[in-house]
């Protein structure tokens, strides 16, 4: 069945997460997204083609666990562009296809002579999608970022702590992910206004603005209020800011690093806690309204640790969550993945065939779509595997061409 | 700020239909799509949504026009109010519905409606619901808040301190209902262009702890491809393996990622410049280590623990790299290590990113009206740069109903 996008076509230069991430999901609904590659330096600018983990023993540019679960669905080709031949048959690429996307540093297509106005000579109405730190103007155009650095500087980082500790920031490149939701945001809605005026348009982003933007109320509270979130005892985020809550926050139960996410919403919730805890200070008079527990929340804290921690984590959350206050395990990767219900009937974890490392286990889509739902069962291309498709079924150069382009070093 | 200028350009989704019926789980949905030129009518019940009672307030005195959690999410859309329970309204909110392109829904307001009924007056209607875990899934009767979603779908094993007696962390700002959100665009705008080429709509399932355990990177995948797990650590990722610190806190108190310390000639050259420039040359002992490092012809990473001379330079550039930090403010470092070449960032504070150079000559804040209060006030700004249908706060967060008339005078001419 063809999927809801199988009518567009994307020249892809994107890697690592920040931009694979975007065309990963256009991929997944029948966009024919081709990827293209450098064959002199074996696509090592996309550093997670050879990065760990890997299924077996073996190491290499093909084997990369993170680059296959990031290229699923799309098709690889290699080109040099440092040949005359190579940049011909790319613009010949970009003349049949909807969208380029790309996340290198700022100025890096425009050096290879592929900037928006010469993309924009080939193809009129091409959409170009640039994603980097900092975007292409400014300041610090030229500096550089992955994810900690996005996150340091767009304010996450700090946003993420206890009181009283250094930022403990995101364990993972929160803003790798979201900077590549943008792109994907912003691919899909310049087609869109493509589809309603003819016009296509160059959508930059710089990563560190789209994480700067959400932080939202913490921005207000200093712009209206002057109260800025670096102050005595803040963040600590395990609490709730918005809205108030007492008590939330992250518990110690029964076991080695274990916890459980503990969150009274509204007196309802604390009236409910109270009776599945049957603890006797959940009676006590300070703790009668959300001010006052807010105002003994570390003492509220205290006691609710005492009673978590006598059991385990999952018990506690289904003992909580029986009375219908939300509560979890904080769950270890294994237990979200292979023991929760709810992400197998989901049908979260594909299995993908990639041509080296076999089948492999990817992320899947959060969403279902009753009519043109995702597909994702093709791994993340090795280099040049689509070359004879896309140079020969695409481009019709026959078979021969391609074998001495590929000998010349052109492919 | 108040509606576009002479010659303003049109948003990417000028004319776009949006009918919003969300608590906090989706309403940032609706605020990526309404800054982008959608016509979001908000529908709230005559008390006024949930959102407008969540602090912080405008000089902290609560009121229904004076959250700003509720400002922030909800720039550039109408309010409707509308009270589900009585027959008239809820004939309103079926003729919203069934002149919308996409219904975006979330929360107990609007669980009952489904696609199947819809489409047969609306067969465009793109309906996106989102919920914790999916309508109909085996979790779905489960409470949830962002803090339950996002320890339980994953990110908070990543996050935290080395020192594991210390809780695992959620990050703030609700990041567990942003990702479901993004989440909601990007497939109702999938849907869109599936419409522009078929005339078909359909129904979108959103959902929050998947979003989640698909948005954690290593922690998913290194599960997924290796079966191990990985550990948090204080300011960088979770590995199966420790890695080294990256965060020191500089002379102003302000903290800086470090980033990747020195591993070439080149970087080794622009660390002892560094130092030079700065006077410090002397009192760094190690100079002579980095020195070294210059000279040296190439760096064989997998010898680092056979080859003590290179393990002592490596040490150095971190050394030098972390002494350099503890010297100088934050910015100084950050700019100073930009401008060498090295990939390391300031920690700022969300309301400090609103006052650094860069993002003012970029004109990330923007300053929208606020005519009642007799304010402007600056929020965050333009998370993209559309060359020809940019990003724009059309008008402030509406007040409690300020659209009702204009909108159910629309719908009554519809009705002809």
């Amino acid at each position: 069945m063809p999927g809801a996008l199988s009518h567009l076509r994307i020249c892809d230069f994107t890697g690592q997460l920040a931009g694979a991430g975007a065309t990963r999901f256009l991929a997944a609904f029948g966009a024919q997204v081709i990827r293209i590659e450098d064959p002199v330096n074996q696509g090592r600018w996309d550093i997670l083609r050879g990065m760990p983990p890997y299924v077996d023993e073996r190491r290499g540019v093909e084997l990369g666990g993170p680059f296959n679960n990031h290229n699923v669905e799309k098709l690889g080709v290699t080109l040099n562009l440092r040949t005359e031949r190579g940049k011909e048959l790319l613009r010949e690429l970009v003349a049949i296809s909807d969208v380029v996307a790309e996340n290198f540093s700022a100025g890096v297509m425009e050096r290879w002579g592929f900037g928006y106005e010469a993309l924009k000579a080939i193809r009129e109405d091409v959409i170009y999608v640039s994603n980097c730190g900092f975007g292409h103007a400014g300041p610090y155009r030229d500096y550089k970022t992955w994810g900690p650095i996005v996150q340091a500087v767009s304010g996450l980082t700090f946003s993420s702590g206890l009181a009283d500790q250094p930022p403990a920031g995101w364990g993972y490149s929160y803003m790798d992910h979201t900077g590549a939701y943008y792109m994907a945001i912003a691919i899909l809605m310049a087609l869109r206004h493509r589809n309603r005026t003819g016009e296509g348009q160059w959508v930059d982003i710089g990563c560190t603005e789209a994480g700067a933007s959400l932080t939202g109320p913490a921005v207000l509270d200093y712009t209206v209020n002057g109260r800025p979130l670096r102050r005595q005892g803040s963040p600590d985020s395990n609490r709730s800011q918005h809205p108030a809550m007492a008590p939330h926050g992250i518990y110690p139960s029964r076991g080695e690093d274990t916890w459980v996410a503990i969150a009274c919403r509204d007196e309802r919730d604390w009236r409910a806690f109270a009776e599945a805890t049957g603890e006797p200070w959940t009676q006590e008079g300070r703790f009668a309204d959300l001010r006052g527990r807010l105002v003994a929340q570390d003492a509220l804290d205290e006691l609710v640790a005492g009673w978590t921690r006598a059991r385990g984590n999952f018990e506690a959350a289904a003992a909580l969550q029986g009375a219908g206050v939300p509560a979890t395990a904080v769950q270890r990767p294994e237990e979200r993945i292979d023991r929760d219900p709810n992400t197998e009937a989901w049908g979260l974890w594909p299995t993908v065939r990639h041509r080296e490392m076999g089948d492999v286990r990817v992320d899947g889509l959060p969403v279902h779509f009753s009519e043109t739902d995702w597909t994702i069962e093709r791994g993340g291309p090795c280099l040049g595997e689509h070359n004879a498709e896309v140079f020969g079924r695409l481009l019709g150069l026959d078979a021969d061409e391609v074998a001495s382009l590929t000998e010349e070093g052109v492919l | 700020m108040t509606g576009p200028g002479p010659g303003a350009l049109p948003g990417a989704l000028e004319g776009l239909r949006v009918v919003e019926l969300c608590d906090e789980l989706g309403t940032f949905a609706g605020k990526l799509l309404a800054d982008m030129g959608a016509e979001v009518v908000k529908v709230e019940p005559p008390e006024g949504d949930r959102a407008r009672t969540y602090p912080p307030f405008a000089d902290d005195e609560p009121g229904p026009e004076r959250s700003l959690y509720f400002w922030h999410y909800n720039t550039s859309k109408a309010s409707v109010t509308l009270d589900l329970g009585a027959e008239a309204d809820r004939e309103r909110l079926r003729a919203l519905i069934d002149r919308a392109d996409v219904l975006l829904q979330s929360g107990e307001a609007g669980a009952d409606l489904t696609w199947e009924p819809l489409r047969e007056t609306n067969a465009g209607l793109i309906m996106v619901t989102l919920s914790p875990f999916g309508r109909g899934m085996p979790r779905a009767e489960e409470a949830a808040t962002d803090l339950t979603i996002l320890a339980g779908g994953g990110p908070v094993w990543n996050c935290g301190y080395d020192d594991h007696a210390l809780p695992p962390v959620r990050g703030g700002g609700n990041q567990g209902y942003h990702t479901a959100s993004h989440f909601a665009v990007m497939s109702a705008l999938v849907a869109l262009l599936h419409r522009d080429e078929t005339g078909r709509g359909q129904h979108i399932d959103v959902n929050a702890h998947a979003a989640a355990n698909v948005t954690t990177e290593a922690g998913t995948y290194t599960w997924l491809v290796a079966q191990q797990t990985v550990q948090r650590q204080t300011g960088r990722h979770a590995g199966v393996n420790p890695s080294m610190p990256s965060q020191v806190l500089c002379a102003d108190g302000r903290y800086v990622n470090t980033g990747i310390p020195p591993r070439r000639p080149e970087s080794f050259a622009a660390v002892c410049e560094w130092l030079t420039t700065m006077g410090w040359a002397e009192e760094f002992l190690e100079f002579p280590l980095l020195e070294e490092g210059m000279r040296r012809e190439r760096f064989d990473m997998s010898m680092l623990q056979q080859d003590e001379e290179l393990m002592a330079i490596f040490g150095a550039g971190r050394a030098a790299m972390n002494f350099l930090a503890t010297r100088l403010t934050a910015y100084e470092f950050f700019t100073g290590g930009q401008e060498r070449g090295f990939q390391i960032g300031i920690i700022y504070s969300p309301e400090e990113v609103l006052t650094d150079p860069h993002f003012i000559a970029r004109g990330f804040p923007v300053e929208v009206e606020h005519p009642e209060m007799e304010r402007t006030v600056t929020y965050p700004g333009a998370p993209y740069r559309f060359g020809a249908s940019p990003w724009r706060i059309r008008r402030r967060a509406p007040l409690l109903g300020e659209d009702n008339a204009r909108v159910f005078a629309e719908l009554a001419a519809d009705a002809g």
